[in-house]
């Protein structure tokens, strides 16, 4: 293994079932808040599932933290690395010939979507952490809707969220086709995966924006 | 006759190849080991050559003024490689191959060569796709073929219109497994400047790093020499802008004989030369000729019209065309042989009927073709055969399919459409097929010092046939020097490392100093290029797709007068001790310059026509080549006495056992 | 036409360079672009001064050996061609043309415009070969059938020149193109199947050796290719490295 991650393809195929990965869990967090929009009895339900599961918060907590960890590390990791690649630039580049500017500021949509996850965390993990493992206050299985609710008071807030979803869908329009590609999957399939990959990368940042617009307008 | 020994074994031509590499010496592994070879070059014959004296456990240096050993330029052949397999089962065999072969050089190739030459010709194949060569296949997943150069069976092999490259590539891969078992040392960007003979045995060379300027001595108990063609003696041809004659001019200088200089192919399909800054010219495959039909207009007038830019070629009425090959050799119509169609282009446009702005070029068109294609396949299909702009768009993407890559390239180059108007196209230099000459084991009268492929003279002739430029660099570099060189080194198993602290090396060093430093102090007026253009000129006009007595004596005092123009009045900038093409450029041309004069004596001497030498006053009343074979049945090998003025011919007499001299006729 | 040329300039692996601008004049829109710095060099010569270093031979687009990047693209603005094959008839009169060697650690520049890709040959020399021995004692050609299909990708793969363009044009510097293309190559045919294992892993290993970057999948190498290699080469080696790692 040790020997898998030394080499260019194995980071970068790590990069890729990480991204993966977090894909699969953004969608998952994704139905589960869009379930906020039209019923606060059922998105109380599995978020009171999800936060008092053993399962959820002992196994699969971790392994995201370390997954979105790992993935920022590596990324960062790499840019350096493929800078050093190149150690006197060119004075003229003319990138947006031949690629896409989302595929050349991966960094930049990632780190961007870094500093939300930063804002994410003070905003809900570290309350909830703090709810459950610091204080120890009695389980309410009903908090969860109306902590989302509150939060989405601020349009500061609600402002910056927006924002960070459009670098998360400029980070997924590149990211979603790339790690099929990275894992070695370029087959007859790949022009219906990169449209199915095109509407994610919409679809899902789209559908947090309109969560988060809606809790806002819906409180004023 | 005493000093030309062509070493052909005895015994029947088809047991020659076998009883010899029974009979000659061997070297043991454990002592091959212990004795080196150089190898300049890194072409199909060069990059075989060194991968297989590898592999054979000697230690090999391999030299290539390019970057990289893949650069050579047997990178550039399109079309493919000849080889008798006989897999279309249509009647080829070693003795055809050998036959068209023989007859395509005109009579003037050495039997038991070329007869070595189609008997391993199936055995490449094999060696090629067992290194991973992707040759072009059918469905059933066995290898294709094409027809190729006027010959009468599908016995061509290709990879699209990348055969060079793929074949070099695979060379390439086994000089790369042995460079990385350190059994080849790579020395890329350097050129060899000189050989170095010790006791008469070529021992080592000088080399110019071409990156530092270092000049640098590399000994060896046999050097090879696979450095290719020296088409760029007429400064415009097809060859790459490094091919260059240095290692075989400087070898020759040193006594091994040059034969045959004025041997020289001119490929009839050549994209035309567009004006006077234009740098290489752009050879098209040959096998646009089995679709495209070559034409002129009939009358003059209409010729300059097309010339001014008034007419459009497309608006010419059919009965207006003169589609001179069909109508010259109705037999074999457009696909005559290279040198046939050539002089039939050039005639045309010397008689005033050429139809680009300078006049040099005729059509090659596909219109016919696109209709006849598209007919055929609304047929197949069941579409409307009267349905006229079906007719083109479904002949067009057949045309398109076959020839694709080469259309594209026009396009680039000229920026003419060729599928809506006639492609323009004119005879260009491609090949020589003189060179250094060497006898059966391919060794030349240096003794030590060998030459293969496109550098050595020995199997084509006075003319090559279409696809076996790339069957014989690999003949050579894989099956034949592999096993002759050890019949040579097999004396020099208790010679032990050979010193480059000698006299000899000394004294060849300092001569490629001295003349590095003549041309960095000339300090002339006129850069490198000015002498090769000039010198090119000479050439072409003079020594050219037709010669005779008058032009070539004329040539021949040009040639001498610019040469010592050339010493005088180049300017090299920069320095010795850095990367300087001008530099190597200047080796390159001052060598040029000396077998330019040497080719122009040779075309003189020989007073006959025949393959791509072709001499006014030897042709038929109609105009066609007239071979003397009572007279000319010899090789013209020239001896270096001085200077290119003062060689001396040596004649080595061909004879034909197993083959009836004939008159070629196309008609 | 009349062209303001900005070249690189650098005398040997160690100075420092920099760009030094050039006006030319009486340039043919039907010159090649190497033909056009041909006659800037002899422009310069009788001026007494250094001719612009540049790598080419073939000039026929298929040696791989010209090396240019202008206004900021590998091979110019043209699609599919290489330097020698671009023609100034893409440009216009009175045009600014910047003239950068090809960039990448792992391509460090010899003089002026011509760099050094000796690590193409050393990745090559890691394993981009089929260990067979060159005496000719091989079974017939026709022995082992292989698929069109696959024979016409290997050939596609086999296409590539060597050229640097993929590496030159990543913004990574990543070489995964001209590797995946090798790698693909042998890997489609059943003669390079029984190394295949040994051979993704040294070729990447010696790939990482030499600092390539890692490839992104910004697909800019696909796109300024001049022979049009695809990107599938380059998922094709991510399989064989994985299934080759799996093996062990």
């Amino acid at each position: 293994m040790s020997r898998l991650l030394s080499s260019s393809i194995a980071r970068k195929i790590a990069m890729a079932l990480s991204g993966l990965f977090l894909m699969v869990f953004l969608l998952q967090h994704f139905l589960i808040n869009i379930t906020s929009v039209f019923s606060e009895a059922m998105f109380n339900e599995i978020s009171h599932f999800m936060g008092s599961n053993p399962l959820v918060q002992f196994a699969l907590q971790p392994v995201l933290i370390f997954g979105v960890i790992f993935h920022f590390v590596m990324g960062f990791a790499l840019e350096m690395q493929n800078r050093k690649a190149r150690s006197v630039g060119y004075v003229q580049f003319k990138g947006n010939t031949n690629s896409s500017w989302m595929s050349r500021n991966m960094i930049y949509s990632g780190g961007v979507v870094l500093l939300f996850l930063i804002l994410h965390f003070y905003d809900f993990w570290v309350p909830e952490i703090t709810y459950k493992y610091v204080e120890f206050l009695p389980e309410d299985p009903s908090r969860y809707y109306e902590e989302l609710v509150h939060k989405f008071h601020d349009p500061i807030r609600v402002g910056l969220y927006v924002l960070s979803f459009v670098f998360l869908s400029l980070h997924l329009l590149h990211g979603f086709s790339s790690s099929f590609q990275s894992v070695g999957a370029n087959n007859k399939y790949t022009r219906c995966l990169k449209s199915f990959g095109t509407a994610y990368a919409i679809i899902v940042p789209l559908g947090f924006a309109f969560i988060a617009l809606f809790h806002h307008l819906n409180t004023l | 006759m005493a000093v030309l020994d062509s070493k052909i074994p005895e015994g029947p031509l088809a047991d020659k190849w076998t009883q010899h590499k029974n009979n000659i010496d061997l070297v043991n592994p454990a002592n091959k080991r212990s004795i080196d070879v150089i190898v300049v070059g890194t072409g199909l014959s060069g990059g075989s050559a060194a991968a297989t004296l590898a592999e054979l456990g000697y230690n090999v240096k391999s030299f290539c003024f390019q970057d990289s050993p893949r650069r050579a330029h047997s990178i550039a052949a399109q079309g493919g490689i000849n080889a008798a397999k006989n897999y279309q089962g249509d009647g080829d065999s070693i003795y055809r191959l050998f036959y068209d072969t023989v007859k395509g050089g005109d009579y003037r190739s050495r039997e038991a060569n070329v007869y070595r030459l189609a008997e391993v010709s199936a055995n490449i194949i094999d060696q090629c796709v067992a290194q991973g060569v992707p040759f072009a296949r059918d469905y059933g997943g066995l290898l294709n073929n094409r027809s190729f150069g006027g010959v009468l069976v599908s016995r061509t092999f290709y990879a699209k219109g990348q055969t060079g490259q793929q074949l070099l590539l695979g060379a390439y891969s086994a000089m790369n497994r042995q460079i990385g078992r350190g059994k080849i040392k790579m020395y890329n960007r350097h050129e060899m400047l000189d050989i170095v003979k010790v006791d008469g045995k070529a021992r080592g060379i000088i080399a110019r790093n071409l990156v530092t300027g270092e000049i640098e001595r590399h000994s060896a108990h046999a050097v090879v020499i696979a450095s290719g063609g020296y088409g760029n003696v007429f400064f415009l041809s097809t060859n790459a802008m490094g091919s260059n004659v240095s290692a075989a001019w400087k070898i020759h200088k040193k006594g091994a004989y040059f034969a045959n200089p004025c041997f020289t192919q001119i490929h009839p399909t050549c994209i035309p030369v567009s004006g006077e800054d234009q740098s290489k010219l752009t050879l098209m495959s040959e096998s646009l000729r089995n679709d495209g039909r070559i034409w002129v207009p009939k009358n003059e007038k209409d010729a300059l019209a097309i010339r001014e830019g008034k007419l459009k070629p497309t608006e010419l009425p059919e009965d207006q065309r003169d589609y001179f090959l069909e109508r010259r050799y109705p037999a074999f119509g457009n696909l005559v042989p290279r040198d046939v169609a050539s002089r039939a282009a050039k005639e045309r446009c010397d008689a005033g009927f050429g139809v680009n702005a300078t006049g040099e070029a005729v059509y090659l068109d596909f219109a016919d073709a696109i209709t006849r294609y598209g007919k055929e396949q609304a047929h197949v299909k069941g579409l409307d055969e009267d349905d006229a702009s079906l007719i083109e768009k479904l002949g067009k993407d057949i045309i398109k399919s076959k020839y694709g890559n080469l259309f594209q390239m026009y396009e680039k180059i000229i920026d003419q459409n060729p599928y809506e108007t006639p492609m323009m196209i004119y005879p260009a230099v491609h090949y020589t097929m003189g060179g250094v000459w060497v006898d059966y084991n391919l060794m030349t009268t240096i003794p030590g010092c060998f030459a293969i492929g496109e550098a050595n003279f020995s199997d084509h002739g006075a003319n090559r046939l279409g696809a076996s430029a790339l069957m014989q660099g690999l003949a050579d570099g894989y099956f034949v020097l592999p096993y002759t060189i050890g019949d040579y080194l097999s004396d020099d198993i208790r010679t032990g490392p050979i010193s480059t602290d000698t006299s000899e090396f000394e004294q060849a060093e300092k001569e490629v100093r001295d003349q590095l430093n003549a041309f960095l102090n000339a300090n002339g007026t006129h850069p490198v290029d000015y002498y090769h253009k000039k010198l090119g000129k000479i050439m072409w006009n003079k020594c050219g797709m037709s010669r005779n007595e008058k032009d070539l004596k004329s040539a021949i005092k040009e040639i001498q007068e610019l040469r010592d123009d050339f010493y005088k009045n180049v300017r090299v900038p920069g320095t010795a001790d850095s990367f300087n093409e001008e530099l190597a450029k200047a080796g390159r041309v001052a060598d040029f310059l000396e077998l330019g004069e040497l080719f122009a004596k040779d075309a003189l001497d020989r007073f006959e026509s025949c393959g791509g030498h072709f001499r006014e006053e030897s042709q038929t009343p109609e105009g066609e080549a007239l071979r003397d074979d009572k007279n000319y049945t010899f090789v013209s090998a020239w001896e270096y006495k001085g200077k290119p003025s003062d060689a001396v011919l040596h004649k080595e007499e061909l004879t034909y056992d197993n083959i009836e001299l004939k008159t070629r006729s196309y008609k | 036409m009349k062209l303001t040329l900005k070249i690189w300039r650098q005398k040997n692996a160690t100075e420092k360079g920099s760009m030094v601008t050039y006006p030319i004049d009486n340039i043919s829109p039907d010159m090649s672009f190497l033909e056009m710095i041909d006659a800037l060099n002899n422009m310069l010569i009788l001026r007494n001064e250094e001719p612009v270093a540049f790598d080419h031979d073939c000039r026929e687009g298929i040696c791989g050996m010209c090396s240019m990047f202008i206004n900021g693209e590998a091979h110019g603005p043209d699609r599919n061609v290489t330097t020698c094959q671009l023609h100034m008839r893409k440009f216009k009169d009175g045009d600014t043309i910047t003239i950068e060697p090809f960039r990448a650690k792992a391509f460090p520049v010899i003089r002026d415009l011509v760099v050094d890709r000796s690590s193409f040959d050393r990745i090559q020399q890691a394993g981009g070969f089929v260990s067979v021995n060159t005496s000719g004692n091989t079974q017939d050609a026709n022995a082992i059938p292989i698929e069109k299909n696959k024979a016409d990708l290997a050939f596609d793969a086999a296409a590539c020149i060597g050229c640097g363009a993929c590496v030159a044009t990543c913004k990574n510097s990543s070489a995964m193109l001209f590797v995946g293309a090798k790698v693909s190559q042998y890997a489609l045919l059943p003669q390079g199947k029984v190394e295949a294992t040994q051979r993704v892993q040294n070729m990447v290993a010696q790939m990482d050796l030499e600092g390539f970057g890692n490839c992104t999948n910004t697909g800019a190498c696909e796109v300024e290719c001049p022979k049009g290699i695809s990107l599938e080469n380059i998922a094709r080696m991510n399989r064989e490295y994985l299934s080759a790692s799996l093996k062990g």
